[in-house]
């Protein structure tokens, strides 16, 4: 039956994420020094317009999950985790059903939840926090420079491209998961219109598989 | 309805920041503009010197000018007697070192190594009469030279070898009726040419500075601004604003690029940033000797080489000399990229007699300065590079005789002796010689604070901010985002990154794989295989086969 899955808020908050997380990837690295596309000086600039960008969504964001109570949606659960990792790993390669069922009220499988909650309570966060600190680690002010006394840049710069690196590996894999839907590409189809056909009454269901 | 309100507001808004935009241009000068404003204008002179009765006299000496000069300028000569261009030296607390009195009179450096015993010649420069050897009197007002500063004829010039007294040429009234502020060309006279010729110590001081374009140097170039010397380097009774770390040591009285342009000159605020570890002249002096070579290597181990026992000379390219008997074997550089240190401000010195570690090149002077000491910068200096002679058994550096003032005094110009030139030398600074020498390697730093490019030929950031062959990549010390990286880190990183892709690539590959072997054993399990219709007729098949193709898909 059809759903509407993911609202209008929640689909364009999630494609401006992911052009943005790119972009930041891809301004990021140059900056790094790993790719030249742009040149450093428009890359930093880019880099920093960007940044704002990602940090004024995640305001946003952070607004509607908590007033929408979807933040729920990530809380992670023990239930049905290894049954996931195993349908994963196993399951999917001998045409299994989906351990989990996905409602509009629980779009989250047990391993998505925690590496969901993991992307908005660590990631994110170290991200955000030490991007904020490569920016102003020292800052002009009217009459004088005023440094924020952390030393130097090593470590936040260091905790910075770890925290890309690790960002990257879930876009990748992210990606790919996307095809592992209902069909190759429901998941991709839900997240552009908001409506998916989710399974009503799967006579597949975890209970008939097991 | 609705549409027509909306496209007058942006039409509204776009007219109000066009006209804002306009009307900021007009009206509001930049701070560059303003100060542009302010140096262009010239005061001339107040007075007309050449209307003195005082001046019209027929000055037989030098210093009978002098007396004409604080007959009004009363107490002008007890200023310049207070000041390094007639002391020589100053009172100077070096790191390291303690108190000290140093200056061109007791330092050395690795270009002409030394004053002492070397008076008649480089003294020449001394803004003083007659400072023929180490016991000239400081102390007699009449010795000051008032004109080798304030000669605005141009025809002023002090004799070679002469100690500092005039060229019997000057016709010393007429220079003395067209005085005025000090230009160019009374600095440059011995601030380019020092070293015995044209930009050979600075690098970025040089005759060319008295008539280029901006782009040479963007305040004193003749097609822009025309900014004299002593627009910077101002002074207080006599006492000059200005520092040259080959002779000072403190973190004092220096010219700042800040107190006209203010520590935070840009309009981007990145830019700003870097005010707090980059000196103004990182960014803004891409290169130095932008018109005539300057030299960058002096081997004093070569010299004495003579053809029929007279001293030759060997030039380059461009007129410059690559080996003089009396002095060796030289190279030179235009246009050249500087090098990078963190400096304070402060500085110390090899001072005569310091012991030296012949097997390491020697340090003339060492600028000091970290990442972490907040009074750091980094900044673009020129390293002499040279080969001196020392002392092999005592360990020091000598300061050899080189200019004859009789014959037969030891002077290596003339004789090319170095043993006689080192005894004779060391006996005046009062130092033992053993008899024996070497030559060592030394640097001398000398920041660049001069040539000053115009904005378009301003650092870029990918000169620094780069993996390899930065300006920056001998200045350690922090971490430079874009030169420097953490080797685990990006190693573990691209690992992750391959073993990612790797992992779904495979991961997907065992699912087509899977998929299609499923398929197949259905396929062969049916008696009569209807191509084509047999997977919508198998709901189990099709979901699987669902990851090969998207026409497969169903609900």
């Amino acid at each position: 039956m059809r759903h509407y899955v993911y609202g209008g808020f929640e689909r364009f908050w999630h494609w401006a994420q992911a052009v943005l997380i790119l972009f930041l990837a891809l301004t990021g690295f140059e900056i790094h020094g790993s790719i030249h596309f742009f040149g450093f000086e428009q890359a930093v600039a880019y880099h920093s317009t960007a940044a704002y960008a990602l940090m004024v969504l995640i305001a946003f964001a952070g607004f509607w999950h908590l007033t929408t109570g979807e933040w729920r949606q990530y809380v992670p659960t023990r239930e049905n985790l290894l049954k996931q990792a195993d349908y994963y790993l196993s399951g999917i390669f001998r045409g299994a059903p989906h351990p989990t069922k996905k409602t509009p009220l629980s779009k989250l499988n047990p391993l998505q939840k925690l590496v969901y909650a993991g992307l908005k309570t660590f990631l994110i966060p170290l991200m955000v926090g030490s991007g904020l600190v490569y920016m102003f680690y020292r800052y002009p002010q009217r009459y004088s420079v005023v440094s924020l006394k952390v030393g130097g840049l090593e470590w936040v710069a260091i905790a910075h491209t770890a925290g890309a690196f690790l960002l990257l590996a879930f876009v990748i894999t992210h990606l790919y998961l996307i095809t592992t839907g209902q069909t190759l590409t429901s998941n991709l189809k839900a997240m552009i219109t908001g409506y998916e056909d989710l399974p009503d009454e799967d006579p597949h269901g975890p209970a008939a598989s097991a | 309805m609705r549409k027509i309100l909306f496209g007058l507001l942006v039409l509204g808004v776009a007219a109000a920041l066009i006209v804002g935009e306009l009307h900021t241009k007009s009206t509001e000068q930049t701070p560059l503009e303003k100060l542009s404003r302010q140096y262009a204008r010239r005061a001339g002179p107040s007075v007309d010197h050449t209307k003195f009765a005082q001046l019209q006299a027929r000055f037989k000496k030098p210093q009978e000018v002098t007396s004409a000069c604080i007959a009004c300028h009363n107490g002008r000569d007890e200023e310049v007697m207070r000041s390094s261009h007639w002391n020589w030296e100053r009172t100077e607390y070096i790191p390291g070192q303690g108190i000290r009195s140093v200056g061109k009179k007791n330092l050395v450096n690795n270009f002409c190594i030394g004053v002492t015993g070397n008076e008649p010649s480089c003294n020449r420069c001394h803004a003083g009469y007659g400072y023929a050897e180490a016991s000239f009197d400081f102390t007699n007002p009449l010795n000051v030279d008032c004109l080798s500063c304030h000669d605005n004829s141009g025809e002023y010039t002090k004799a070679a070898g002469g100690a500092g007294m005039p060229d019997p040429s000057v016709d010393l009234a007429r220079v003395a009726q067209r005085v005025g502020k000090p230009q160019r060309l009374n600095c440059g006279t011995c601030h380019f040419l020092g070293g015995g010729g044209n930009n050979v110590k600075h690098g970025d001081l040089e005759t060319a500075l008295l008539d280029s374009p901006k782009t040479v140097d963007v305040h004193m170039g003749t097609d822009g601004l025309d900014m004299e010397c002593v627009d910077c380097h101002t002074a207080s009774k006599h006492q000059m604003l200005g520092k040259m770390y080959s002779v000072s040591s403190m973190n004092r009285n220096r010219v700042e690029c800040e107190t006209c342009h203010s520590t935070l000159p840009h309009a981007d605020g990145v830019l700003n940033s870097h005010t707090l570890k980059v000196a103004c002249q990182t960014c803004h002096i891409p290169v130095y000797a932008k018109v005539n070579p300057t030299k960058l290597t002096w081997d004093w181990s070569t010299a004495g080489r003579l053809q029929d026992g007279k001293p030759i000379e060997e030039k380059g390219p461009h007129g410059e000399d690559t080996y003089l008997s009396i002095k060796g074997s030289f190279t030179w550089g235009t246009n050249v990229k500087p090098e990078y240190i963190w400096f304070n401000g402060t500085a110390s010195h090899y001072l005569i007699g310091d012991r030296i570690d012949p097997s390491r090149p020697v340090k003339i002077n060492t600028l000091h300065g970290s990442y972490d000491d907040p009074d750091a910068k980094i900044y673009p200096v020129k390293i002499h590079r040279g080969k001196q002679i020392y002392d092999a058994e005592y360990r020091y550096l000598i300061q050899p005789k080189l200019v004859s003032t009789v014959p037969g005094d030891g002077g290596y110009w003339t004789e090319f002796d170095w043993p006689k030139a080192n005894e004779e030398g060391m006996r005046l600074v009062g130092l033992p010689y053993s008899g024996k020498y070497g030559f060592v390697e030394t640097e001398m730093t000398w920041p660049v604070n001069h040539m000053v490019s115009p904005t378009s030929q301003t650092v870029g950031c990918n000169e620094c901010h780069t993996r390899k062959n930065g300006r920056l990549a001998a200045v350690g010390g922090f971490y430079l985002p874009g030169r420097d990286r953490n080797g685990p880190v990006d190693a573990a990183g691209v690992g992750l990154l391959a073993a990612t892709l790797a992992g779904v690539c495979l991961h997907g590959a065992g699912r087509a794989v899977a998929a299609r072997r499923k398929r197949r054993a259905m396929l062969d399990a049916r008696p009569e295989p209807a191509p084509g219709a047999a997977l919508d007729a198998q709901p189990e098949a099709a979901a699987d086969a669902a990851s090969e193709t998207e026409g497969t898909e169903r609900s």
